[in-house]
């Protein structure tokens, strides 16, 4: 398969950045959008020119590391998958691919297509664990929990920090990515203590980094490649009055 | 710990709460333009605008619904310019990552209902207040506001009535997005209810342009 690459690079965050197309060829069906990457850096390298900065790190959809917008969707153009579980099966033959790195004021462009989420830390310093002491491991029957709580709570723990919630959204909110890190504990009797805390410091801290406020568009539950959904968004919103009505 | 109306979630729940006393109030708007619909010269329209001008709780409830009305639109300005400011840098293709179209122009269809909402003013309310004068030979008692000839004298104009369907078009627009919004905010979000809260917002944004529109299409068409 043979396609256009319309790619961003910018050489620094204060630089000014530009598209610049690259042809490329007889790229496999079978071949991964990063290894495709790789490829184009290939032929880069060997013509003496500076490769393509993308993130990328474990390669099969854990990691969170891998942030492309494609063709006007973060993570290319299908649902539930992260860039590296992407394959070229998913375009036609002779596309024009245009990538771009994840644009909004809190994720600043390092170099070409990676961005800090250093923001996301940030947040999750804020209060997106559970302080436990330690000493001996406890039991792990000793407090019951429903099935369907359990549930829900690992469901939001899927969430890897990618990011591709406030790239999507057009107001570059982070709401479903601190939705999902306040329900998996809000949902547990373990994450119950500090929960009140948590909720209030983690959206201080989101709104502090200049985050966008969401307008319920669910564009982010649309592109989450762990599949987070808005139900969470709404949970964030009660813990969030909850906590500073109490 | 910091106020709660300085946060995002915050100032987007004031919105809400204030949006969802408009949706109400306009019900209650809506009732009462309905009765121009009865062919008796208006005798129960005025009753209810005599009801709607003299009433105390009306009174009452008149600078809640100007404060609904500031309030809905200052902070909705405040949020959607700190989200244009969250995204610097636009994307070269646009993002068509699949999501409630109508949520992306509420400030479009949110401007539209201020520039009709004063218009509406100048109409009516200002007379009232003395500020503007109506239509010529529509007031025949000096002094006294005769709402109901007045709405007829506007709605007989045909560039006038357009002018309202189309408003109310987007007004259907804007609370197609707005009310399920609105409950998501609230914290909302049940999968028994929710499906119930979409379908009442969804029939809220067509019924009630509806009912406002099929005014003007009376007195245009049907009236003599
Ligand atoms: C009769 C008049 C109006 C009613 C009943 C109404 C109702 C609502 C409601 C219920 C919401 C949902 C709040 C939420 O998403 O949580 C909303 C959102 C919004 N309204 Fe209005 N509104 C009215 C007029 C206006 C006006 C005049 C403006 C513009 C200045 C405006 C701008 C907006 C914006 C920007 C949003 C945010 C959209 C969002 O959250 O997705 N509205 N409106
Ligand atoms: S909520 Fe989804 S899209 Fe957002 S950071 Fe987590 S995994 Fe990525
Ligand atoms: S590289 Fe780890 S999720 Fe894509």
């Amino acid at each position: 398969m043979d396609f256009t690459l319309k790619i961003w690079r910018q050489d620094g965050p204060e630089a000014k950045g530009k598209f610049v197309t690259y042809q490329i060829k007889n790229i496999s069906h079978d071949c991964s959008f990063l290894e495709m990457l790789d490829q184009l850096n290939e032929q880069l390298v060997d013509k003496i020119e500076k490769p393509v900065c993308f993130d990328h790190d474990c390669r099969e959809g854990i990691c969170g590391m891998c942030s492309l917008y494609i063709n006007g969707r973060p993570h290319g153009n299908d649902s539930g998958i992260t860039t590296c579980q992407l394959h070229m099966r998913k375009f036609k033959d002779g596309d024009t691919i245009v990538i771009e790195p994840w644009r909004a004021k809190a994720f600043p462009i390092i170099k070409d297509l990676v961005v800090s989420r250093t923001a996301f830390d940030k947040i999750i310093q804020e209060g997106g664990y559970v302080s436990i002491n330690t000493g001996g491991v406890p039991d792990g029957n000793a407090i019951a929990i429903s099935k369907v709580d359990s549930d829900l709570a690992m469901d939001a723990a899927q969430c890897i920090g990618c990011g591709a919630c406030v790239a999507a959204c057009k107001n570059a909110s982070a709401m479903l990515f601190v939705s999902a890190k306040v329900s998996q504990f809000a949902l547990l009797p373990q994450g119950k203590p500090e929960a009140k805390e948590r909720v209030e410091k983690m959206v201080a801290k989101m709104d502090e980094l200049g985050f966008g406020n969401c307008t319920n568009t669910g564009a982010c539950e649309a592109e989450c490649p762990k599949e987070i959904k808005l139900t969470n968004i709404a949970r964030l919103n009660r813990e969030f009055y909850a906590a500073k009505l109490s | 710990m910091s106020n709660i109306f300085c946060s995002s979630i915050g100032k987007k729940l004031l919105m809400s709460l204030a949006g969802i006393f408009l949706c109400v109030f306009l019900l209650v708007h809506l009732g009462i333009n309905l009765m121009l619909l009865r062919n008796d010269g208006g005798e129960v329209f005025k009753l209810c605008v005599e009801f709607m001008t003299t009433n105390i709780l009306i009174k009452i409830v008149e600078p809640v619904l100007f404060l609904a009305f500031l309030i809905h639109m200052i902070w909705a300005a405040i949020l959607q310019v700190q989200n244009w400011m969250a995204r610097p840098s636009k994307y070269a293709v646009t993002n068509h990552s699949q999501s409630s179209f109508f949520s992306k122009y509420m400030i479009h269809t949110g401007i539209i209902i201020f520039a009709f909402l004063v218009l509406h003013f100048v109409n009516f309310y200002f007379v009232k207040l003395g500020l503007t004068s109506p239509a010529q030979g529509v007031n025949p008692v000096e002094g006294e506001h005769d709402f109901y000839n007045m709405a007829i004298n506007l709605f007989t104009q045909p560039v006038y009535s357009v002018i309202y369907i189309a408003f109310f078009i987007f007004l259907g627009f804007h609370f197609n997005h707005a009310f399920q919004s609105a409950f998501q905010t609230f914290g909302l979000n049940h999968k028994k209810y929710t499906p119930a809260i979409k379908f009442i917002g969804l029939a809220y944004s067509i019924l009630v342009p509806a009912g406002f529109a099929i005014i003007p299409i009376y007195f245009m068409f049907f009236w003599k």
